[in-house]
């Protein structure tokens, strides 16, 4: 690879850690601002003047000045290691999001099976904070963690199946391009209803994944009392904060891209083809696409203030009773339904 | 673990039985681990430590240690003269003042033989039907909270806010109150009080429906709670557990009904007992319906007793009280009455001296506690959490 | 029925217990000896006239003399109430057998009034402090407690702080 392609990577590399932590200061401030508001209060409203716009910032200026603390019989490097783990899952699988049209770190002809195959590292940095941490409540949470991430990850992988049987390609450019020409072309409202149930699966397993209310119990702060990063305090723990809004926008980004016609507009006119601007082209196409993860986020947001959290069993039962029928229906039907079109 | 504690025995099993359960337990299940939940825990309610054992999620053994908020209460009292003893009884179960102080001055009262007005004894049942609802708004919200739901929570606190605002126009406290006295009140109404009061039950209409439809009633709550925990009636009595948690068992009893005190037998209300109506009876839901429901009821008892005030003339809320304390009837007595969370008795000894010789309090909620030994193993530790929030206790109250 | 009526129904049942009537203000307390008690207390739990399923509530009392357990009963079958005394003389160690494997919610409350008063309970499965730490020393509401100087290194009194005066300031 020339020297030039090699800059465009790093500097790609570096604008989505950028995006990454810049989402994350606003994804966590919007969170408090809808908490409160839907919990009839009204949130940060003093620092940085308007509606405390500057809180997050404030918070991370308190947090990079805190003590390090690291409990005495905990296994130190494992500790140390186990929130990079986590933050690295996350961050290694947006190299294939398609930003907008040519805004991608590298389009990789197997790019769903890779960001499947990678976020699953998450798990292993959550059982490894849970078992350093040398706490028990730690070790349950990690434990409900792992049991809870490994099963979901099998709704998630059979639902994203559906987008992949229609398309007929695993790369993340491919499954956009088919979405073309206004939201009827999308994938969750073609084969109807079989890819829109594909979708709310996908949804769900998600929130599963990224440890959100309904499913938080890995975290479940009023049962093992914050779980697995119950010993984490300071910089460490809001490594593992940014990863989990990290995640969040990573799993709307990819529901985004294979259901809801990644970067492209709703309506056609609301577009700019690559031939008029190139620039405007990837620009509005990176509006489409960040606004639609971030609504996905703002659904999340709203489902965590409003729904208590299930029991751990509960958690299996509809994971593996619930919506792995309907996935492997799904799966059957679509794929009968692709070859017959055909 | 080589250092694994024998099974506390629960009344019944003989010795040679939990030997062998706790071989087939280890042989079959593995390792057992022994965690310790509290003293510091969002949902102990309090400064509890539980000490779990647990086998996996589901616990083998629970046993809950408590005094870590003992406050010599009783002791203090031996030292203080009856009516300072008053605000002491405000600090027990800090939730519903109220009605700790209603317990205590009727006891008083009862072994001086003092007799108080209708105008006192309908203003003491409209204050501490308040406290009452405000307890309830508490529970509520804070087992929404264990549950996972953030929501309720905020919405009843702010309700409640509206009756600690009542409080603090009345008698000047928001939560440690004060307020009935010996042989009275400390405060008579202030003007325009008794409007607020009805102001406050027009604004209310309704707003038991918007918690059931944010929380009771959600599918995920009810599936956390429902099946959950059952504590059968004849357990319930054998423990001591009354009030909503004997209620919420399926056994219609009620002080307020049974054994009537300060006028209750001239007031309409029901009693709401559990039914069963999402899973068995005396599940955690059922415990906590019936506190859902004795809001609408404790409603109804405020709104009657506010039409009676507004009818009565006013009195002197301080006739009855003695001048002196110094010398008062020898004896004793054990009174009690329904406080918010149970059966509140007080027991007092007098020796006809100025300050008493003997205060116990029977809290409801170190009976309801002692319960949980018997019930929990079984459960898992999120039912565990949830079996602490129904059975509604608060710390102040059982360690004293 | 009155206590008073109690009192003569159990004579009926158990003459040899040795149970006494004592006038008390406002209602008189029934006295039982404490070799009587478990007997007593079955009976006045299961017979069916009595029918005493509620023990509202154990207290530890401590008099000029003696030091007792006082037993409030209830029965909500038949809505009568009834008290109990049992104890024995303040100078030994008072034993009274427990009562928790007829009435469960007095195991408890025996705990607590054997941490507080120093009464010991015989037969009870689970004989430790409740509200005390396991390692307190003496029984705090007896009149003549004196707490200890310190607890792990807290002071708890002033000459536990160093001074040799009570009171006068921090």
């Amino acid at each position: 690879m020339s020297w030039l392609e090699l800059l465009i990577a790093i500097v790609f590399g570096i604008g989505v850690l950028v995006f990454i932590s810049l989402f994350s200061l606003v994804a966590i401030w919007f969170e408090r601002k809808v908490s409160a508001h839907i919990q009839d209060r009204l949130g940060p409203m003093e620092t940085g003047g308007f509606h405390g716009w500057s809180q997050t910032v404030a918070d991370m200026i308190k947090l990079l000045l805190k003590e390090d603390i690291i409990p005495d019989a905990a296994d130190r490097s494992l500790f140390k290691l186990a929130p990079f783990v986590v933050l690295a899952g996350s961050i290694a699988a947006f190299a294939v999001l398609p930003f907008g049209a040519h805004l991608i770190g590298t389009d990789l002809n197997i790019g769903i099976y890779y960001v499947v195959a990678v976020s699953s590292l998450v798990v292993i940095g959550i059982i490894i904070a849970g078992w350093a941490s040398n706490n028990k409540w730690a070790l349950y949470g990690a434990m409900r963690s792992g049991s809870q991430m490994l099963s979901y990850e099998v709704p998630i992988g059979l639902s994203l199946l559906v987008p992949i049987l229609i398309v007929d390609s695993l790369s993340m450019q491919d499954l956009v391009a088919a979405q073309r020409g206004g939201f009827w072309n999308w994938t969750a409202f073609s084969h109807l209803p079989f890819a829109l149930i594909a979708f709310i699966i996908y949804f769900w397993a998600s929130l599963a994944e990224v440890n959100r209310v309904p499913f938080d119990l890995p975290e479940g702060e009023s049962e093992i009392v914050a779980g697995y990063h119950v010993e984490y305090s300071g910089m460490r723990w809001a490594m593992f904060y940014l990863a989990e809004y990290a995640n969040m926008f990573l799993v709307s980004g990819i529901a985004a891209t294979v259901f809801l016609g990644g970067w492209h507009a709703p309506l056609p006119f609301l577009e700019v083809s690559v031939e008029t601007n190139p620039f405007w082209h990837n620009a509005v196409g990176f509006f489409w696409f960040a606004g639609k993860g971030f609504l996905l986020v703002l659904i999340q947001m709203w489902l965590r203030w409003t729904l208590p959290r299930l029991r751990v069993d509960q958690l299996m039962h509809v994971c593996w009773k619930i919506m792995l029928p309907f996935s492997f229906a799904n799966i059957l039907i679509v794929s009968l339904w692709v070859v017959l079109a055909k | 673990m080589s250092e694994l504690k024998e099974l506390d025995i629960p009344l019944g099993a003989s010795p040679e039985k939990i030997s062998r359960l706790l071989a087939d337990f280890e042989d079959v299940h593995g390792e057992r681990l022994m965690v310790q939940m509290g003293p510091q825990h969002p949902a102990t309610h309090g400064v509890l430590r539980v000490e779990l054992v647990t086998d996996g999620e589901m616990i083998a053994e629970a046993k809950p240690h408590i005094g870590y908020l003992h406050r010599c209460f009783e002791k203090v009292c031996e030292n203080l003269t009856w009516p300072q003893i008053v605000p002491y009884t405000d600090r027990l179960d800090y939730c519903s003042s109220m009605n700790n102080n209603l317990g205590f001055v009727l006891a008083c009262e009862k072994l001086f033989g003092i007799e108080v007005s209708e105008r006192v004894q309908t203003i003491r049942v409209l204050v501490a039907e308040l406290n009452r609802i405000a307890n309830h708004f508490i529970v509520i919200g804070t087992y929404g909270l264990d549950i996972g739901a953030w929501t309720p929570f905020l919405y009843v606190m702010q309700e409640r806010e509206h009756i600690l605002d009542l409080f603090d126009r009345l008698c000047g406290g928001r939560l440690l109150l004060n307020y009935i006295w010996i042989g009275g009140l400390s405060h008579d109404l202030p003007e325009g009080w008794l409007r607020q009061v009805r102001d406050y039950l027009d604004y209310m209409k309704g707003k038991i429906k918007e918690i059931n439809d944010l929380l009771s009633y959600n599918k995920i709550f009810i599936e956390r709670l429902a099946n959950v925990a059952v504590i059968p009636a004849e357990v319930c009595i054998q423990y001591g557990l009354t009030g909503p948690n004997l209620r919420g068992s399926g056994v219609k009893w009620d002080l307020r009904k049974n054994e009537p005190y300060s006028g209750y037998e001239t007031y309409d209300f029901e009693i709401p007992v559990g039914r069963g109506e999402v899973g068995t009876v005396g599940d955690c839901f059922d415990r906590y319906m019936v506190r859902v429901r004795e809001i609408e009821q404790s409603l109804r008892i405020i709104e009657q007793a506010v039409a009676r005030l507004e009818k009565m003339p006013r009195d002197d809320v301080k006739a009855a009280i003695p001048k002196r304390f110094t010398k008062v009837p020898e004896g004793e007595v054990y009174f009690r009455t329904e406080h918010s969370k149970g059966e509140l008795g007080f027991y007092i000894v007098s020796n006809g001296k100025a300050k008493p010789w003997r205060v116990k309090c029977r809290a409801p909620s170190f009976s309801s506690l002692s319960v949980i030994p018997k019930v929990a193993p079984g459960l898992l530790i999120a039912d565990m959490v949830a079996l602490i929030g129904s059975i509604d206790i608060v710390l102040g109250e059982v360690d004293r | 029925m009155t206590i008073p009526e109690i009192h003569t129904y159990l004579r009926e049942k158990l003459p040899g217990a040795g149970l006494e009537l004592v006038e008390a203000h406002p209602d008189p307390v029934i006295r039982v000896p404490a070799e009587a008690m478990i007997e007593v207390a079955g009976v006045l739990r299961d017979d069916s006239e009595l029918h005493f399923e509620c023990l509202m509530c154990l207290s530890g009392l401590e008099t000029a003399e003696e030091m007792l357990v006082v037993y409030h009963l209830y029965s909500m079958r038949h809505g009568h109430k009834c008290t109990l005394k049992c104890g024995g003389p303040k100078g030994d160690q008072v034993v009274v057998p427990t009562v928790c494997r007829i009435w469960p919610t007095a195991e408890w409350h025996e705990r607590e009034a054997f941490d507080l008063f120093g009464i010991r309970f015989e037969g009870h499965p689970d004989p430790r402090r409740i509200l005390c730490p396991d390692d307190w020393e003496g029984h705090p509401l007896r009149k003549d407690y004196v707490p200890q100087e310190k607890w792990h290194d807290i002071p708890l009194t002033q000459r536990g702080y160093g001074r040799s005066r009570e009171g006068g300031g921090l």
